[in-house]
């Protein structure tokens, strides 16, 4: 059962190695990561890949009543209404959607739990005022606050994510405070405050190790949240501009000739779900994983 | 086995038969065999009581006579449960329904989750009365108020319109009753019915359920943990252990000679009050005094109205004053509400308080919490529930150096080898530190507490309920070893128990709460040997007597002891009690209120 480690404190490294190792062990987070692996690379190395220019409009890419191309042949996926290749642009929009699925995401996850954290075990003013806040956030149309800050900032990719981020924070918190404020009346965290802990060695030691299952469930989720809302924006005009493809506006381009060129949604489509999935697993793996009294189960 | 067990009954034909029941429950392991080979026969108006400690499978039994085992992970492996002849072992949920609450009725251990929160105390009984055809519509009202009065509910009547967060854990406890005697069952079984109770609450019921049962003639299964209950009302007792019984006995021979070693050793666990050998010279009255309080105030604000502003406060703690010696154990006594748990929250700074507190002569007044921590290495807590006081995903070896790492006392090395160390001295192996809670047991996970308590060598610990949520045999280890640890190291204790059985083998002087208020206090014999107020003389005449010869008398209604509640508008506060000195430190209020 024990392995030969200082009791107290297993090493830091180790701790890492050995989660790293388990999440290698179990089949479906190995999915997750290979698809995320691919996911990566893709964007990285996008120039490389891509068998066509994604921006080239080419006119052998429509047929003779100026309709897409399906499927098969030259194109691989298909082409778009405008006759570019629909392959190479979702290679190419894996770049804006990683990022963006990924870093407005991972901002949304750390405000909304910092808020969360801090109103849910500080409670009394700081919880109502912050509270309040997120309320009025809540409240307030997201897109209409989207567009705004969208207009005031000029439009470049952080940007966007940034504004995603404000918007999609809230629901977190609100889940996150919920939580802590139960966690924080209960004994164990009684006894910390009795030993003479500090305040952050409470929240970051003893309370985020509990919240860690809410916070990757609802992290995973929101990365398909925030990869649609990159769309929306697109096609309002304040995203990321044309004609760099992202998924999302990919979609929002073509969701008119759904009927008649259905591939052109699905495939777009099909990767976020696959995004969202690969993280949802990881995701899953590591909070059991992270769990102790799920040891020795799987 | 079975053949040769005298029922005591002269052969009346019993109401249910039990042969072999068998129940398993799937694990991660596989199937676990919780019940194994259980038999006995109960009589129409006998109590039979189902002993044992947790994961006994008491309540398996219970479970699985009602129908009500845990699907798909229980089931019942084989046997047979007879009610008058019928066998209910497969029996579908149809036919089940109709042998639920009409000829075997439950009652569980905490009344308040087994109520409907959002109806009506008449509406539930109704409900009850209706769905088994009892009596018409129009006559279920008057019906449900007999049943009230049955169950000798004060004010039946309004107690009928109200919803359950509106009455007492013993009022729910006695709609509970009438729910279950709605139909007149011919089975009562009782799970644990007292235990989430007061004490001087658990003594009504338990007069309640005796006197409804000679009135109904109905059959009691009595399960319970608590070998006073039994005593008080088991004509018969099966001991149960890890699924198999151990013994099965009428209650005077089981009590008088139990024929196994677990009977036996379960019955010397258990503290009886009076047979306490006295303690150990009391410390000195010179010995220093390690925690002083003087008109220690502890109110907490209810806000209501339109504004939300403070409209009353909840007096928890007033005007409390005592002091705690090097070496010795003082008592705090009392109901569940009556401020005991909050005055050792106050002395570790964890609840807002007034009035003046001394830590080995440090004044805590106005002390910041950056402040406290010097003081927080002279007093230490263990809480009542070792399972909710551990955090479930840190190593117990993390846990137990956590306040040295907190007050920077060790780092490295030092740190395991002080775990070792403390994890010795509270009689646990040193290769368990690596393991997390939930791989303990409750009393292990109790002593893995008290060792982090240690951690920081403290002069003083706050012990709130901190043995009861045990099982008895459990429960004198732990407290073994907090009485060896205060002969090695000299600490006091503040020990915070409802259990005046317990409290008489581990106290020095005893303090009796009653509202936030002292009523009584003086040595251990003075006050549990010669009660001077009446609600001392109450608590302790509640309490159980493990001795079914020595049956306890009913007790007597609490006319003397005036309903009240802690809580004030704002600008109001309680009168304050004064003590009066009888002799040598035993002080009473007078008058008793």
């Amino acid at each position: 059962m024990s392995a030969a480690v200082d009791p107290a404190r297993p090493p830091r490294r180790g701790r890492a190695r050995e989660v790293w190792s388990q999440l290698l062990r179990r089949p479906r987070a190995v999915f997750g990561l290979t698809i995320i692996a691919i996911m990566v690379f893709a964007a990285v190395f996008a120039p490389l890949i891509m068998p066509q220019d994604p921006f080239a409009q080419n006119f052998d890419g429509l047929d003779l009543m100026g309709a897409p191309l399906p499927p098969g042949g030259d194109y691989l996926l298909g082409s778009d209404l405008l006759g570019r290749d629909l392959f190479s642009r979702l290679i190419l929009g894996t770049r804006t959607s990683l990022i963006i699925g990924v870093l407005a995401n991972g901002i949304a996850v750390l405000l909304g739990a910092g808020v969360g954290i801090t109103a849910g075990y500080f409670g009394g003013w700081t919880a109502a005022i912050l509270m309040r806040f997120t309320d009025l956030m809540m409240a307030f149309p997201a897109l209409l606050l989207a567009i705004v800050l969208a207009a005031i900032f000029q439009p470049s990719l952080l940007i966007v994510a940034l504004v995603i981020a404000m918007v999609n924070w809230v629901q977190m918190s609100r889940v996150i405070y919920t939580e802590t404020r139960s966690l924080a009346e209960r004994e164990f965290i009684q006894v910390q405050r009795a030993i003479g802990s500090g305040t952050f060695r409470i929240l970051l030691r003893h309370l985020l190790p509990h919240l860690l299952s809410s916070i990757i469930v609802f992290g995973t989720l929101g990365i398909s949240t925030t990869v649609l809302l990159e769309a929306t924006l697109s096609y309002l005009g304040v995203g990321v501009q044309p004609p760099i493809p992202s998924w999302g506006n990919i979609i929002y381009e073509n969701q008119t000739y759904f009927s008649t060129a259905p591939w052109l949604v699905f495939f777009p489509g099909l990767l976020i779900v696959l995004l969202a999935l690969a993280f949802n697993l990881v995701g899953d793996a590591l909070r059991d994983i992270l769990d102790p009294t799920l040891k020795g189960r799987h | 086995m079975t053949a040769g067990r005298d029922t005591g009954q002269g052969g009346r034909r019993p109401v249910l038969e039990i042969r072999d029941l068998g129940v398993q429950v799937a694990t991660e392991e596989g199937a676990k065999t919780v019940l194994d080979g259980l038999s006995f026969d109960l009589a129409p108006g006998e109590t039979l009581a189902l002993a044992g400690e947790s994961g006994s499978g008491k309540s398996m039994t219970a479970l699985a006579i009602m129908g009500l085992l845990p699907k798909p992970m229980a089931r019942i492996s084989g046997g047979s449960i007879r009610l008058d002849g019928q066998e209910l072992t497969g029996l579908d949920e149809t036919a089940y329904r109709r042998i639920r609450a009409a000829r075997v009725a439950m009652i569980f251990q905490e009344p308040m989750t087994s109520l409907n929160p959002l109806m009506t105390v008449e509406r539930q009984l109704c409900e009850v009365l209706l769905e088994h055809g009892v009596c018409a519509r129009g006559a279920a009202p008057a019906r449900a108020l007999a049943l009230l009065r049955d169950v000798r509910l004060t004010e039946p009547e309004r107690r009928l319109r109200q919803y359950p967060h509106e009455l007492s854990g013993g009022m729910r406890q006695r709609v509970m009753i009438a729910m279950a005697l709605a139909c007149d069952p011919e089975i009562l079984i009782a799970d644990e019915p007292t235990t989430a109770l007061d004490v001087t609450v658990q003594a009504e019921i338990l007069d309640l359920i005796r006197a409804l049962q000679d009135e109904h003639g109905t059959a009691v299964l009595m399960i319970t943990h608590d070998m006073g209950v039994v005593a008080e009302m088991a004509d018969r007792v099966i001991v149960l252990r890890e699924g198999r019984e151990v013994e099965a006995a009428p209650v005077r021979d089981l009590f008088a000679a139990p024929r196994t070693d677990y009977a036996r050793t379960l019955l010397d666990a258990v503290p009886r009050l009076g047979s306490a050998p006295a303690r150990p010279a009391a410390a000195d009255a010179a010995a220093a005094r390690m925690v002083e309080v003087e008109d220690l105030c502890v109110r907490f604000g209810i806000s209501g109205g339109l504004l939300n502003r403070t409209v009353a406060h909840v007096h928890a703690v007033e005007g409390v004053s005592f002091h705690l010696r090097q070496g010795e154990t003082l008592a705090l006594v009392g109901e569940s509400g009556c401020g005991k748990s909050t005055i050792g929250k106050a002395l570790l700074g964890l609840v807002p308080w007034e009035g003046t507190i001394r830590v080995a002569g440090r004044p805590l007044r106005g002390l910041s919490r950056k402040a406290m921590r010097p003081v927080l290495r002279d007093i230490q807590m263990v809480f009542q529930d070792p399972g909710a006081s551990l955090d479930a995903r840190m190593s117990v070896g993390e846990q137990v150096v956590e306040p040295m790492r907190v007050h920077g006392l060790a780092t490295g090395s030092e740190l395991s080898d002080r775990a070792e160390w403390l994890f010795r001295r509270v009689g646990l192996s040193p290769d368990m530190l690596q393991r997390y809670p939930h791989e303990f047991s409750g009393g292990q996970r109790q002593r893995v507490c008290i060792a982090r308590a240690l951690s920081l060598s403290p002069k003083v610990i706050v012990a709130d309920e901190s043995v009861s949520a045990l099982d008895v045999s459990v429960q004198a280890q732990v407290l073994d070893l907090l009485q060896e640890l205060q002969e090695e190291d000299g600490l006091s204790y503040l020990f915070i128990s409802h259990d005046m059985a317990v409290i008489e083998q581990v106290a020095d002087r005893v303090m009796v709460m009653r509202l936030g208020q002292v009523v009584e206090e003086g040595t251990r014999d003075q006050v549990l040997r010669d009660p001077r107020h009446a609600y001392t003389r109450r608590l302790l005449a509640a309490v159980p007597v493990p001795d079914p010869t020595r049956g306890r008398a009913p007790l007597p209604p609490a006319e003397d002891l005036a309903e009240a509640s802690p809580i004030f508008p704002v600008g109001c506060a309680p009168e304050r009690l004064s003590l009066t000195d009888l002799a040598q430190g035993h002080r009473v209020a007078m008058p008793s209120i």
